[in-house]
Formats: C-alpha cells, structure tokens, sequence
C-alpha cells in the first residue's frame, strides 16, 4: 500500500517540482509557538513539516537541536502530549506532519499503539534515526496497517547493499544524510550528495530527500539541485534560540523559512 | 550459542544506532570473526594479558572476612591486582589490538568511574595511539584521580556537560564523536553494552576472569563454587566470571546499586527496578519514566552510576539464568570498611557491592558452600570521595 505521504511527495516529483521539509522541535519554546510555527511555515511555502519529539538522550543530534529538545523537556512536552497537539492542530492546517523520533519512546508508548494514535490524529510519516530496517519490523508492519509512512536514511557510510535495503523499507520518502556526522549547522555542504543519489536512484524512483548540515537558502537550492526534496532542521532551530525572547518570533522565522522555501521552489519545473 | 545473527539475546540486543555506524559495525564484526581464533591474535592477547596486565591474578581465599562472616568459604578474584587496578585492562587490551588490525589512528572512550578511561589511556599509550576520552563533569569531580592519570597518560579528558552530567551523557558524546569520525576511529566501548557485536566481544574479552577462576578453583578445592557474585553496572566483571561457568548450575549473582534504596528512586538498580527499552544501540533494561525518557542513575559509585545494563544480562534475568540483587550505598560503605580491616584490601566501591551482598548470604549458608566474588576493582580511586563521606569516623 502507497501511503498518503508518498501519493503527495511522489506526485510533487512527477510533476517536477521539488519539495521543502522544514523541522522544528515539538515544544519549543512552548506548545502554543510551535502551532503558529507551524502554520506559518506552511504560509512561507513549507510542503510538509518535521517535528522533534523531545528526548533525553539525542545522540544523533548536534547541540542546537539538543538544546530544544532538554528545554521542551523541562517544559513536561511528551509523546501524547504532541500526538494530541497534532490532533488540535489539524482543525488549522492540513500539512503533512512526519515525526522525527527516537526509538525508545515509541517503544514504551507501544509500536502497535504508535501507529494506530498517528493515524488517528493525523501523523503521516515517522522518521527514528536510531532503528535501522533490520530492527525496524514491528514498526513497518503496524504503520503499513495506518497509513504511517516510515522513512529510513542511508548516508555516506551506507554501501550499495544497505542503501538497497533502506530504499526498500521506506515509505513515503528516502532520507539521504549528506554527510557522516550529528544534526548541526556546516559552513560547506559535503562533496559527493549528487554521486550518492545517482546510486539511490538506480534501486527506487521513491522521493529522496538530502538533510543534515544545510545551513543556508543557497546550500538548500544547491542541494535541490539533484535531491527531490530538502530538509532544514538545527538552522531554523538555531534561528528560534536566537529569537526566544523576542516579541516578533514567529515573523523572523516565517521570513528564514520563506527564504529557504523561495530558493528550493525556484527550481520547480512548470 | 548467543548471540544470534543479528546480535540478540532472545528479545534483547540488536543494533539500535544512526545509520552512519551500520556499516562500521559490520566491519568490527568481520574484523572480530577472522582474527578471534587466529594463533597470532591468542597468542599477542595473552602476552600482553601476562607480561602487561600481570596475569593471572590470584584466586585468594579470604580467611579472616569468611571467619568474620562465620558461613560459606569466601574466595576473591584478585582482578584489584591487575596493571591499572581493575578487570577494565583485559578488555581495552583485546580491543586495542583489534583497533590495531583494523587500522585506525584513533581511539575513542567513554567513561565513569575512570577506570575504564584509565585503561584505553593505558593501552593507547603503550601502543602510541591518539586517544580521547568522554567524562561527565560530575564525575569528573568525583574522581580527579582518575581525570589526571589519564592526563599523564598522554589522552584527552573531555568534560561532557550534558544531561546528568554522568556516565550515560559521555556515552552520548563518544557515539557523537563516532558518528563523526567514524573512518579513522575506533570506539572503544568498555562495558558489555552498546550496539552488537560489542556486547560480545567485551563478554569474550572479559572471559578470562571466569576461565582462570575455573582452573584455580579447581585447584584450590578439587570442584566447583556454589555460587559467584559480582557487581553489575554495565556488567562486564560479572559477565567475564559468569560466562565460562555459564553450563554448569552454579548460582550466578548480579549486585547492583541500589543508592539511596529503591524506594526513594535514587538508585541504579536497572535490572532489579527497570523495565526493557532501547538506549546507546542496544534493547535492554533501563531506568526510565512512563513517557520512555532515560531517568538518571544514582550511586555512590561512579562505575555503577548507569541506567542501562549489558543486554546479555536482560536475557539471563528473563530466563532466570542469573538473580540481580541490589545494595545501597550504606551497605557498600560498611562492605567497604569490612574488607579493608579483616584483610587489609581497600576494594573499589563498585566492588564493595558485590562484597556487601556476600555478607548478607555467606552468614545463611553452611560452612562447606564456597562463594567467589569479583573483587573487581582497588579502592585507591575512592579514597577521597569515601574519606569525605565518612570525616567523622576517623
């Protein structure tokens, strides 16, 4: 079964167009700011949105998004408590939402549970950057039965028998990691994205989409180049840290995330 | 024979990691498979376990804690006895000459207590190998003793300030800089934790313990013991005395910290108060809240002061292989003194554990019951942090 996430991402390809995955971490600086954040990020042209469920131990992350997910955390942020965020939210907007979670908390919220709650408030993908496909059954299995599509990455560590295996497993989109490393702002991109996703492409025509280290418009529209789709995360969160205190948060990110989005969007075809 | 394929024992196991390590871990795998059973590795491994580590230890029965004790015969294996005064020394060893075949520059550790900081120190150093080490800052402070023999030692201490500022959070970090570097570093995990296949390779490497206790136990009383204790933070002392033993039906029993009392949740019982869950690449017991975030550990001592334990120990629980008791602060405290005054060893708090569950089982059985212990570690680390605790005693 195709899911819902992958009809819009596939569709979005087909027609030439590429597509912009903005993230931000569920929670902060509060719950109400990631509603209007994510609201406007869809008016700055986002075509759907990557939400950090806050957790203890990020250990694929670098300090920016760290950071956020320690403050929502303090905020008392959890996994039902953002599961029923998205249930409110989709009363607002319709935008895809894909979680980006560590495995432990889905693993004691419950697999099965996991994905009968996404479905029933409206989660369309999950990302867990810590359970590769060979751990992952559980998690594909329930998610096939409610339309959860689950994206697993490959990087450049990954060779020709993984990246087979992960454009297999994934649903929705493919994950690429342009470089080895954790989440965090890069002043270059990684040399060899483009030859990377050549090799993808030769085992899936499913989405793929580059994130990690893209930093700026420019490195996004580089990158849009020859990815499908582009993800944004620690530079918008780095962004948020810059503008906690300040009364016009919501409009500097909405200008980042509309100047990144223009770039990307400005290589669609049509 | 366990682990699996995949690296599971029963549910527990695995490779939870970023994708960047898969491929790695499939090369330490292969790495670890081809040179294991070579002549030339056995061979360079016990050298160096011999004429650098300064084994075998001895197996020493410890007359005057037994009398005291006034039950089962009480033997000690003297791990306290090897080069940088802990078990910690027989694994970096094993691991460092597998870094070594494999061609890395680099070697990376986590740490706690320090010891096992120490120990990659050690051998990075007798190798001429760059190596850094990951350190919480509240263990740091507790244990500057360690932070500054690492220091001489030619390693890079790096403070971690994240999280609780413990064992845990410089495991988050080592994996960090892993993922990063992971071309020309080895991560040179010291516990029977972390993603498969190191769980394994830490057991194989530790297993020395259990092999040498077998032969002089043999010696020492014609047959086998009744039961072996020892302390259990990530588990790699019990897991080396256990596993050799691992067909026989002797009583294995794992101590773990139970801090200020399970009760108060200030504890480091994972085993006796977790629940399974997955953190730093493996499915295990942890310490964790309903929501699934890791809760932080509490224990006098720092190398037991961890909310996860090895995976292969999840498994013995479940089958009822091994039991896991736990021991507070206090008690190890008094273990700490005991030993100290009836046969003039000051042991390693994490030891003291292991030593304080003795004393509340050798009084039950009879005198003809032999119990071994893992003196795992000496007390030289602790001095200052016990001296402290105590100022009024003395």
């Amino acid at each position: 079964m195709i899911t819902e996430l992958q009809k819009k991402l596939q569709s979005l390809k087909d027609s030439g167009k590429k597509f912009f995955i903005p993230y931000i971490t569920a929670g902060y600086p509060s719950l109400a700011i990631t509603e209007k954040l994510v609201i406007s990020m869809e008016q700055a042209g986002a075509d759907a949105i990557e939400l950090g469920i806050p957790f203890s131990d990020p250990l694929a992350d670098g300090p920016i998004i760290q950071l956020s997910s320690y403050e929502a955390l303090l905020k008392g942020v959890t996994l039902s408590g953002i599961f029923e965020f998205v249930g409110n939210l989709r009363n607002k907007t319709k935008i895809p939402i894909i979680f980006m979670t560590y495995y432990n908390p889905v693993y004691k919220y419950g697999i099965e549970q996991f994905s009968i709650t996404a479905e029933k408030y409206g989660v369309s993908g999950v990302i867990v950057p810590d359970l590769p496909p060979e751990e992952a059954s559980l998690l594909i299995k329930s998610a096939k039965d409610h339309n959860l599509a689950v994206t697993f990455l490959f990087t450049p560590t990954s060779n020709e028998k993984r990246i087979k295996l992960i454009t297999s497993k994934s649903t929705g989109f493919i994950y690429y990691v342009s470089l080895a490393g954790v989440t965090g702002t890069r002043d270059k991109l990684a040399i060899s994205i483009q030859q990377k996703i050549e090799d993808a492409r030769k085992f899936t025509d499913k989405p793929i989409a580059v994130g990690f280290g893209i930093s700026t418009p420019m490195q996004a529209k580089e990158v849009a180049a020859f990815a499908d789709g582009v993800i944004v995360g620690s530079a918008i969160v780095k962004k948020i840290t810059e503008n906690v205190d300040k009364p016009d948060i919501i409009e500097n990110i909405k200008k980042f995330v509309m100047e990144i989005s223009n770039e990307i969007h400005s290589l669609n075809k049509g | 024979m366990l682990p699996d394929k995949k690296g599971h024992y029963g549910i527990f196991g695995g490779k939870f990691v970023p994708e960047t390590l898969m491929s790695a871990l499939e090369i330490l795998e292969q790495a670890y498979n081809k040179i294991k059973n070579t002549k030339e590795f056995k061979k360079e491994f016990n050298y160096y376990l011999k004429e650098y580590a300064g084994r075998p230890n001895p197996l020493y029965l410890a007359e005057r804690f037994t009398k005291k004790l006034n039950g089962a015969k009480i033997y000690l294996k003297r791990e306290d006895l090897n080069h940088t005064g802990a078990h910690k020394i027989n694994n970096t060893l094993g691991q460092i000459i597998l870094a070594r075949y494999m061609g890395k520059t680099r070697i990376i550790a986590e740490t706690g207590a320090g010891q096992h900081g120490v120990a990659t120190a050690t051998v990075s150093a007798m190798f001429g190998l760059k190596c850094v080490v990951y350190m919480g800052e509240e263990d740091i402070k507790r244990q500057e003793l360690n932070v500054l023999r690492m220091k001489f030692l030619g390693t890079e201490v790096v403070p971690v300030s994240s999280g609780s500022k413990t064992l845990k959070d410089a495991m988050n970090e080592a994996i960090r800089d892993w993922v990063t570097n992971v071309e020309d570093t080895y991560y040179l995990i010291g516990s029977v934790a972390g993603p498969h296949p190191y769980p394994m390779i830490v057991r194989d490497f530790q297993s020395v313990i259990g092999k040498e206790t077998k032969k002089q136990i043999l010696d020492k009383e014609k047959r086998f013991p009744d039961y072996l204790v020892a302390c259990v933070g990530g588990g790699s002392n019990a897991m080396g005395l256990f596993y050799p033993f691992l067909k026989t039906n002797i009583k294995f029993i794992g101590v773990e910290a139970a801090g200020h009392g399970i009760e108060s949740g200030q504890h480091a019982a994972t085993l006796s108060a977790g629940s399974p869950g997955i953190l730093h690449g493996s499915l295990s017991y942890l310490l964790q809240d309903e929501n699934g975030q890791i809760k932080i550990a509490h224990s006098i001592s720092a190398g037991l002061d961890y909310p996860g334990v090895g995976p292969e120990h999840s498994y013995f629980k479940d089958i009822n292989r091994a039991d896991y008791v736990s021991i507070t602060d206090n008690e190890a405290l008094e273990a700490f003194h005991l030993l100290s005054q009836t046969e003039g060893i000051i042991p390693a708090l994490e030891s003291a554990h292991a030593l304080a569950y003795v004393m509340k089982l050798a009084p039950q059985l009879s005198k003809d019951k032999i119990i071994v212990v893992c003196l795992s570690g000496r007390g030289d680390k602790d001095v200052d942090a016990v001296g402290r605790k105590i100022k009024n005693l003395y």
